[in-house]
């Protein structure tokens, strides 16, 4: 990220004395708006001010700007049932926002119109920074200035101490050196630039891994009764969201049954209720023709079928009916998801649809109670548990609408074309297991004959996920290196046994733990040439520049 | 597995050690309030003596010589200004400031830890705790670098914002001790949350000296701390905490990666959480650039920390999305 030297990234020190090549850099410069300079001078113009970091600031706080509105409104990709809400509740305010794409705030051209000139800044900047990093790094320290007295540290002694024996001294300090006639020149600190362009580098990489994700991997939702099994087709899936590059061929071909669910639950006390664990027992075939293995699925714990991972999301009850119509043939057998209506006590909704049932269709409105509890007239579940499970049943006969050709949810029942059997009550006599009930007008019967639960799954897909982590992990170590590293200087001058010392630190902020390093610089310096004259006023000179106090701060701000 | 059993004696004993810790806080808040309006006078015009010296010797790098002349001024301005008689008996309120801020730190501790016992698992996975344990985090932040640099200064603010902050959390974000819910029962919850609350203790420092920044007169003379002291701690804390609050998003996203089944799918707090990074970020940049440093600067770090705090309090009140544990009370 380059402009003036003013401006020099995260980190720079701006020194323009200390940086002659600062000025040869064509990018330093405010990018002057050509006057009749035709398309070239014009495109030449945009680029740079695109790629300056005045603008890849600006659109770094666009990008956090527009995902303010992605936080506010209910978002498609999220929870598509809250924008639906959002649209019954305001239609044409609803209207609007949808217009500016305010429901898919981050698939909307807008975002990525920023995403995407964040990252043509991004890289335009960080190119050119990295040939001149590159060419900074094979460049020589400079000379020595004349006088080392008036750089920010300095100090002096006596001692016999030669320019090669302080030149290796400092190279065994990890500097790298330069010498003359009677100066040595030090620097060191260069991983603070490479640092910054690793973060710069790996954020590009980052985003790349994120689209590339988007772009060949998928997503799929289903539910899953105990004991059925899921094979991993698209068509297996209740829903299915794919990348643009991801064909049906592709998926994984892995499959399993669910041999087992187990919800536990807190049993007492003010928390009685709140689920403690979930586990999941399935026995999982890795491809048609491999062993199957067991593996117990939990919520932090996803199953592993070579980078395809499935997820447990949900939970409830699926109770098991069998329904007998009028004819006395079996028209119905089998289980059926129930939706929890209430989380506290797992109170489900579910709807059976009997279309073969004859002479006339068969619908049922179930409520299952999974821990019921009479409560006057009414019966209640007091706990998402197991432990007393009935169901109350609503029974309807007459015409279910399939015919229509109308897509219909199997949560709900469309009763318009429907009679009731019998007298309806809110409160009908719950059933237990094994119970039957006798419909009215000869219609047949329905059993209660068990309970199993369901499990709501999520299998993704997604190549992009190890490399955005290995580059958001390569992002923060740049960052790291770029905010401790300090790029400082030492220089040392010997006349006869006259030994002068002076460094500077080019980095921001760094110059009280340099005064630290720089008096541990000359203590080294010092020690392999045993001074017989000793001279304390001299050593005060290190220590006295070294800020005694959070306020001597003018010299280094 | 936890076990759901629940040690009360030990959950009562935890709401009364933070009742205990808020006291102290209080206490030395008012010690190092004492120190500041009375035994400030003196140190501070030695210390500014000191500089005087200090950067006179430093001779005439020119880019120096400019701000040496305007400190040099402010602290002879000072020290002519400064009454004579300083309070020796203020100087010692602040040590004992110091005695009593660590007993309120170690109160604090021991609050975490015995919650933590009392309910057998990480005692930060939901609001109340977490706050509690962002003000120990922001007090620790500020003794830790009270070792190694004089900023007693800052203590009085600190400890009151851990104050009120604890004050908060008791008062409005208080629940029952309990097992938390099956989600978070993960060992990510030690590293991600973790992070995300040392990384808050140190913006919570750094957001207390640009509030104290901004409201302290150039010029004229005041109890407040300098200016270029606060904009430096300000900075250091933050240099600090960036990588760490980078960290826990990044360990965030790894988390959900685990449980959620995707590593980012922009949901409030990991929207919010991405503004806050890149409102530090810019901070940073802006602090590095001329024209930019200072009170520029400090307002950026304000606004991020108000995106901090808003990640905190507003998304996990106002908004719901799959990190709603928050188990704010209703
Ligand atoms: C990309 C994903 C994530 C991001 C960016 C993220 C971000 C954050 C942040 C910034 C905090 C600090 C406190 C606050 O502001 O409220 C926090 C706290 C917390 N996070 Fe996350 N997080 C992520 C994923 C997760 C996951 C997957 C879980 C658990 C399943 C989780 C559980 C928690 C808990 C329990 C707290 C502390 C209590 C609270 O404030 O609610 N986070 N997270």
């Amino acid at each position: 990220m380059t402009t003036k030297n003013d401006e020099s990234g995260v980190s720079e020190q701006p020194e323009q004395s200390e940086r002659p090549e600062q000025s040869e850099r064509p990018e330093q410069r405010e990018p002057a708006r050509p006057v009749g300079l035709g398309v070239v001078g014009w495109l030449r113009w945009g680029w740079r001010t695109l790629t300056s970091m005045r603008t890849a600031l600006i659109l770094l706080f666009l990008f956090a700007l527009g995902s303010v509105p992605g936080s506010v409104y209910p978002q498609r990709s999220v929870d598509p049932g809250r924008v639906a809400q959002y649209f019954k509740n305001s239609p044409t305010e609803a209207e609007w926002l949808d217009r500016l794409w305010m429901f898919d705030v981050f698939t909307s051209p807008w975002f990525a119109a920023i995403y995407l000139l964040l990252f043509l800044s991004l890289a335009g900047c960080v190119f050119p920074r990295a040939v001149v990093h590159f060419k900074e790094l094979r460049k020589k320290p400079p000379a020595a200035p004349r006088n080392l007295n008036r750089l920010p540290q300095s100090a002096a002694f006596e001692g016999d101490l030669t320019v090669e024996s302080v030149a290796a001294k400092l190279r065994r300090n990890r500097f790298r050196v330069v010498t003359g006639t009677d100066w040595v020149s030090a620097e060191k600190g260069y991983l603070r630039e490479t640092g910054n362009l690793l973060f710069h580098v790996s954020l590009l990489v980052l985003l790349f891994a994120v689209g590339a994700g988007g772009l060949f991997g998928y997503r799929g939702n289903v539910l899953v009764v105990e004991g059925d099994g899921f094979a991993n087709t698209v068509a297996a899936y209740d829903r299915f969201m794919p990348g643009q590059r991801v064909s049906a061929e592709s998926l994984q071909p892995f499959s399993f049954t669910l041999k087992e669910f187990q919800a536990t639950y807190v049993a007492s006390g003010d928390k009685r209720g709140q689920p403690l664990d979930y586990s999941a027992t399935l026995s999982v075939q890795d491809s048609p023709s491999s062993p199957s293995r067991e593996v117990e699925l939990k919520v932090n714990e996803p199953l592993d079928v070579d980078g395809t991972l499935t997820y447990l999301l949900g939970h409830g009850y699926a109770p098991t009916f069998k329904v007998t119509d009028g004819k006395g043939h079996a028209a119905y057998e089998g289980s059926v998801a129930c939706l929890a209506s209430d989380q506290a006590t797992y109170t489900s909704e579910c709807v059976i649809k009997v279309p073969d049932a004859q002479p006339d269709q068969l619908g049922f409105l179930i409520r299952f109670l999974p821990t019921t509890v009479p409560n006057g007239a009414a019966w209640v579940s007091v706990f998402p548990g197991a432990a007393n499970p009935t169901v109350q049943v609503f029974p309807f006969s007459g015409d279910l609408g399939l015919k229509s050709g109308q897509p219909q949810s199997v949560y709900q029942l469309d009763t318009d074309n429907l009679k009731p059997l019998g007298k309806m009550s809110a409160q009908p006599t719950p059933l237990n297991v094994g119970d039957t009930l006798e419909l009215a007008d000869g219609a047949g019967k329905i059993e209660f004959t068990g309970v199993k639960e369901w499990i709501s799954l999520q299998t993704a897909y997604d190549p992009g996920r190890v490399p955005a982590l290995l580059a958001a992990a390569a992002a923060v170590l740049g960052l790291v290196m770029s905010l401790t590293v300090r790029r400082r200087r030492v220089w040392v001058r010997i006349t006869d046994r006259k030994v002068t010392v002076g460094g500077l630190t080019r980095t921001e902020g760094g110059g009280a733990s340099f005064a630290e390093e720089f008096a541990e610089i000359v203590t080294m310096l010092r020690g392999a040439a045993p001074s017989e004259t000793s001279q304390p006023e001299d050593a005060a000179t290190a220590i006295d520049r070294e800020p005694v106090s959070p306020s001597n701060r003018s010299s280094e701000e | 597995m936890p076990p759901a059993q629940i040690n009360e004696g030990l959950a009562t004993l935890s709401d009364q050690l933070i009742l205990v810790t808020v006291l102290l806080y209080l206490i030395a808040m008012i010690a190092y309030a004492l120190e500041l309006a009375f035994g400030r006078s003196r140190t501070a015009a030695a210390v500014k003596t000191r500089e005087l010296v200090t950067v006179g010797a430093a001779g005439s790098d020119s880019s120096v010589a400019g701000s040496a002349a305007d400190s040099a001024a402010g602290a002879e301005g000072e020290s002519r200004t400064a009454p004579v008689a300083p309070a020796g008996w203020a100087v010692k309120a602040g040590a004992v400031a110091v005695v009593i801020s660590w007993l309120g730190w170690a109160a604090n501790l021991a609050g975490l830890l015995t919650r933590g016992f009392a309910v057998d698992r990480w005692p930060w996975a939901n609001m109340y705790e977490f706050v509690v344990a962002l003000c120990f985090a922001s007090v620790t932040a500020f003794l830790v670098l009270l070792t190694r640099q004089r900023i007693r200064f800052l203590g009085a603010f600190v400890t009151v914002t851990a104050a009120l902050g604890l004050g908060f959390a008791v008062l409005f974000l208080h629940v029952q001790a309990g097992p938390v819910m099956p989600a978070l029962n993960s060992y990510w919850i030690a590293i991600h949350v973790t992070a995300a609350i040392i990384a808050g203790g140190l913006f919570l420092v750094a957001g207390v000296c640009a509030v104290l920044y901004l409201v302290r007169n150039d010029g004229r003379m005041s109890v407040l701390p300098a200016k270029e002291q606060l904009d430096r701690i300000a900075h250091r804390a933050i240099v600090i905490a960036f990588p760490i609050w980078t960290f826990a998003v990044i360990a965030g996203a790894l988390w959900a990666d685990r449980a959620w089944g995707r590593y980012w799918g922009w949901d409030p707090k990991e929207v919010w959480s991405f503004i806050t990074w890149i409102a530090y970020a810019a901070y940073l940049h802006a602090r590095a650039t001329a024209g930019w440093r200072g009170k520029a600067a400090m307002i950026v770090s304000l606004v991020a920390f108000a995106c901090l705090l808003f990640n905190l309090v507003g998304v996990n009140i106002f908004f719901s999305g799959l990190h709603s544990y928050a188990d704010v009370p209703k």
